[in-house]
């Protein structure tokens, strides 16, 4: 497997072999040398057009635990149209010898064009493109529910209720595919306005009522990132309204069941898409999930790098 | 004097055509030699409604005379060309500007389109009169690329020009709603993360057009029709009488959204590559009348604006050479229509609808404007072409139908597969 | 293909038991002995020493884990490979004579590799290595502390450990 750029590019066994790599790779994390020297040698190179400090330095940790060298290439958004082309970026990179590239870009696809269109020749991981794809996120959440739920090696029997901007959400649709692909029933929950009919083509179920997927008891309830910009595009009229129809707060946050997961991708708008009291709940997996993104990029990083003679 | 020897017309004979002085002398067997063309057909040559040849303002990705060029290349004996240069063509300078360079290149006739408005603002009409009586005899009227979304304007721009005694040609788009759009709406689109552009804003603008020109009694063109839906509007509106043409692309009859999956910019086109459903209505379309030409929508773009990221990539298809392929699929190899039904998509109507009187027919006394087809030569197509771009989304195709010689004005402007000045 | 047995269940057995006796013969007896196996059948061979060790000396505290060493490899051919669990006994390895187990002893490269892993969880006192078969052919400078058998062979051959838990039978076979 050469580049991970979405899960459609993981078939059941790939995709259990990584939650069970990553599973042993995070026992490196509290040794005392906390390295191996699988990727003596190598180069990766984090090309972040967006920013995203946490997901930047969980890659850089992840590269570095394997022994690769880490560079760090973070332009602002507006290089992607004023600045220097995909093209010659990627050419310069390689010409400095990058084994792999880690890209998080503004634009569905661009991991995808990165990785077929050949200006290099190293592996390419998506950490997130415009709205398509995060398969490393989709990946740690996957491993932080058969964690939590102890499923043995896959997701069979469980359901996920993921609530939020579904329409602009990349953690949406990579968690929809893995947690499918892995036997989960997925429900996607949100306004109209933000979850089209079309995501049922992906294999989810759909709901416009927080409560009424509540009511369906599901394993784990994910809540995703709102972006508060949303209000300008008419999708809903204000956030107070959306606060009290969507988030995790209050009498919803009630409705959840003992044993309940409750998981976010993170950065948390506390008291927005998630009340304080249900963040600080100790349902929330929240850091567990964190911990299973270092382990998770440690495996998926051995996996496209190692095997390279 | 030239003589074409063994031809076969649309309807099934087999001829001679003698060509004197520019015109088409004689229909008929002749005892004469003359240029072997046994196996060929002969159609009158090429017509097309919708081509961007990127001239003023473009030409790193085109010019009139490398367009010029693959359009004899595809059998073209006539080109208009769209409006969206730089300066936009919204007053008679440009369009004069145009059609002197097409006579400079001398491969073909390049008739230039006028904006229907001022800089495709959609805001004030440009200089229609000015243009309608200019050199360039400008009758066809459009600001593709845009819409023309006020309907107001639109309405004003049909009366107008219906006095001028041309056509306006519809950019179907509603703004507000493809605003940013990528590709077609639907499944496809949400999964890969991509901005629709919903076959509603395509129809509604197609019939509100239609009612604004029934009330004009006014002809109108829609460009590049791409949905069902669309071609439901169409025929409607030709039930209730109401002069509206339609033209779909060669691409549009062939390609289909799935395409998109790979992200790779090539398939990026406006309106967007559809459903196979679309596709299948479209080609019924073409075959019943509905439809009624192919316009090439030829938009070349050089590499950098396709060698990148799909957001950031430009619109647009090159087409010219392989239309007549994709027109002999449709109609002749499909089994569903005829030589005869060819030439209208290709020639007859698009002269008809483009005030191009002498073009478009075959018949003695006509200009000699002929297309010879090998019909049963297949090839696989290739990116490059005579165009200065690549952006051909059918690289790698294998189609049958084969331009073998175009003749422009009775003299040879592509011979046995080279571009030729005399 | 003609398949020739070396060893029996019976061999097998013997050469287990004489291992074991070894081992406390040369660290003078039981104290901070720790029996690593190398997987896959390293894990197997290590549960037998750790039950001939508990036989032979009761005062023998059993010690016993698993390390996995598909991370250290140098033979580039790593991805393919699942990685398997490493057990550490929760005593560490700190001080200790770790003993390593492994099957066949060949290269010399999956022992190489295993020490990288060892010196990146602890510090051992002393390292050794317990093999079953020696068949010669080393690309670098590693030597058995204990082995069952020494058996020279060509490099076309290939030598097929089996073991009762993991191929339902106990043999040791070159195979053509």
């Amino acid at each position: 497997m050469k580049h991970l750029t979405s899960i459609r590019e993981l078939d059941r066994a790939s995709a259990v072999s990584i939650l069970d790599n990553a599973d042993e790779l995070a026992g490196v994390n509290s040794r005392e040398v906390k390295k191996l020297p699988a990727l003596r040698g190598k180069t990766v190179v984090n090309l972040f057009y967006e920013n995203s400090t946490r997901t930047r330095i969980s890659f850089e940790i992840a590269a570095k635990r394997l022994s690769a060298d880490v560079i760090n290439f973070s332009l602002a958004t507006s290089s992607v149209s004023k600045g220097e082309s995909l093209k010659d970026t990627a050419q310069t990179l390689e010409a400095l010898g990058a084994d792999a590239i880690v890209i998080r870009h503004p634009m569905s696809g661009a991991a995808h064009t990165l990785a077929t269109k050949g200006w290099i020749s190293g592996s390419v991981v998506n950490a997130g493109d415009g709205s398509h794809e995060h398969p490393t996120q989709a990946l740690l959440d996957a491993l932080t529910i058969r964690q939590l739920k102890n499923s043995g090696s896959d997701l069979k029997g469980l359901s996920v209720l993921i609530v939020g901007d579904i329409q602009h959400s990349r953690v949406a649709r990579s968690n929809c595919l893995l947690l499918t692909l892995l036997g989960a029933k997925v429900t996607l929950a949100g306004p109209e306005t933000l979850l089209p009919q079309t995501f049922r083509e992906m294999g989810c179920e759909i709901s416009h009522s927080f409560e009424e997927a509540l009511e369906t008891k599901p394993d784990v309830v994910m809540m995703l990132r709102v972006q508060r910009e949303r209000m300008q595009g008419s999708f809903f009229p204000s956030e107070r309204e959306y606060a009290a129809k969507w988030s995790l707060a209050g009498e919803r946050l009630k409705m959840l069941g003992k044993e309940t997961a409750i998981l976010h991708p993170g950065p948390i708008n506390r008291g927005f898409e998630i009340s304080s009291a249900a963040a600080d709940d100790p349902r929330s997996a929240v850091l567990a999930q964190v911990k299973n993104g270092l382990s998770v990029r440690m495996a998926v990083l051995y996996k496209l790098m190692a095997g390279e003679g | 004097m030239r003589l074409l020897k063994g031809v076969r017309l649309a309807s099934g004979e087999v001829t001679d055509i003698t060509i004197e002085a520019g015109k088409i002398a004689r229909i008929g067997k002749s005892k004469e030699s003359g240029l072997d063309c046994s196996g060929l057909i002969a159609l009158p040559g090429f017509v097309d409604l919708h081509t961007h040849l990127r001239q003023p303002g473009f030409e790193a990705s085109e010019t009139v005379l490398s367009g010029s060029r693959s359009g004899v290349a595809g059998g073209y004996t006539a080109l208009f060309a769209m409006a969206n240069s730089d300066p936009v063509a919204d007053n008679a300078s440009v369009v004069e500007q145009v059609m002197t360079l097409g006579q400079e290149a001398g491969l073909l006739e390049v008739r230039p389109i006028g904006a229907v408005t001022k800089g495709l603002g959609g805001e004030e009409l440009s200089a229609l009169g000015l243009m309608a009586s200019s050199a360039a005899k400008v009758r066809v009227f459009s600001d593709d690329g845009h819409c023309v979304h006020d309907p107001l304007v639109m309405l004003r721009a049909l009366t107008y020009v219906k006095g001028l005694g041309g056509v306006v040609a519809q950019h179907a788009q509603e703004p507000r709603l493809t605003e940013g759009s990528q590709m077609n709406a639907g499944a496809l689109s949400t999964e890969l993360g991509l901005k629709g552009w919903p076959a509603v804003a395509e129809e509604s603008i197609i019939a509100r057009d239609a009612l604004l020109a029934e009330q004009v009694g006014a002809r109108l063109h829609i460009c590049h029709l791409t949905t069902a839906g669309a071609v439901d509007v169409v025929r409607w509106a030709k039930a209730r009488g109401i002069q509206i043409t339609a033209e779909v692309t060669p691409h549009h009859l062939m390609l289909t959204e799935d395409l998109v999956r790979t992200y790779d910019p090539v398939f990026k086109v406006n309106p967007p590559l559809r459903t196979r459903e679309d596709t299948l209505a479209l080609r019924e379309a073409l075959i019943d009348g509905t439809i009624d030409i192919i316009g090439t929508d030829h938009a070349p773009h050089s590499s950098e604006k396709k060698d990148c990221e799909w957001d950031q990539a430009a619109f647009g298809m090159v087409g010219l050479e392989h239309a007549a392929s994709v027109a002999q699929e449709v109609l002749i190899e499909s089994g569903a229509s005829d030589w005869e039904r060819f030439t209208e998509v290709l020639s007859s109507k698009p002269a008809q609808i483009g005030s191009l009187g002498d073009q478009g027919s075959l018949k003695e006394g006509q200009e000699a404007n002929i297309t010879l087809v090998d019909p049963a030569a297949s090839r696989e197509i290739q990116a490059e072409t005579l165009s200065l771009s690549r952006n051909n989304p059918f690289a790698g195709l294998t189609l049958k139908g084969q331009v073998v010689h175009t003749l422009f004005r009775g003299k040879f402007s592509f011979r046995d597969g080279k571009v030729k000045n005399a | 293909m003609p398949v020739r047995t070396v060893l029996d269940s019976s061999d097998i057995t013997r050469a287990v038991k004489r291992i074991s006796h070894e081992i406390l013969e040369s660290n003078s007896g039981p104290m901070d002995l720790v029996i690593l196996g190398i997987p896959t059948r390293g894990i197997e061979l290590a549960e037998r020493i750790d039950a001939a060790l508990a036989e032979i000396d009761p005062a023998y505290r059993s010690s016993l884990g698993v390390l996995d060493i598909t991370m250290y490899r140098d033979d580039g051919l790593n991805a393919e490979r699942d990685i398997k669990p490493t057990q550490i006994p929760t005593s560490g390895i700190n001080d200790k004579v770790v003993v390593l187990v492994d099957d066949v002893l060949y290269s010399g490269r999956t022992v190489r590799a295993a020490l990288d892993a060892l010196l990146d969880i602890g510090r051992p006192r002393q390292v050794k290595l317990a093999v079953l078969v020696d068949r010669g052919h080393r690309e670098l400078p590693i030597r058995p502390d204990f082995v069952g058998k020494n058996l020279p062979t060509s490099a076309d051959e290939r030598v097929n450990v089996m073991l009762s838990r993991t191929d339902g039978e106990d043999q040791v076979v070159i195979e053509q």
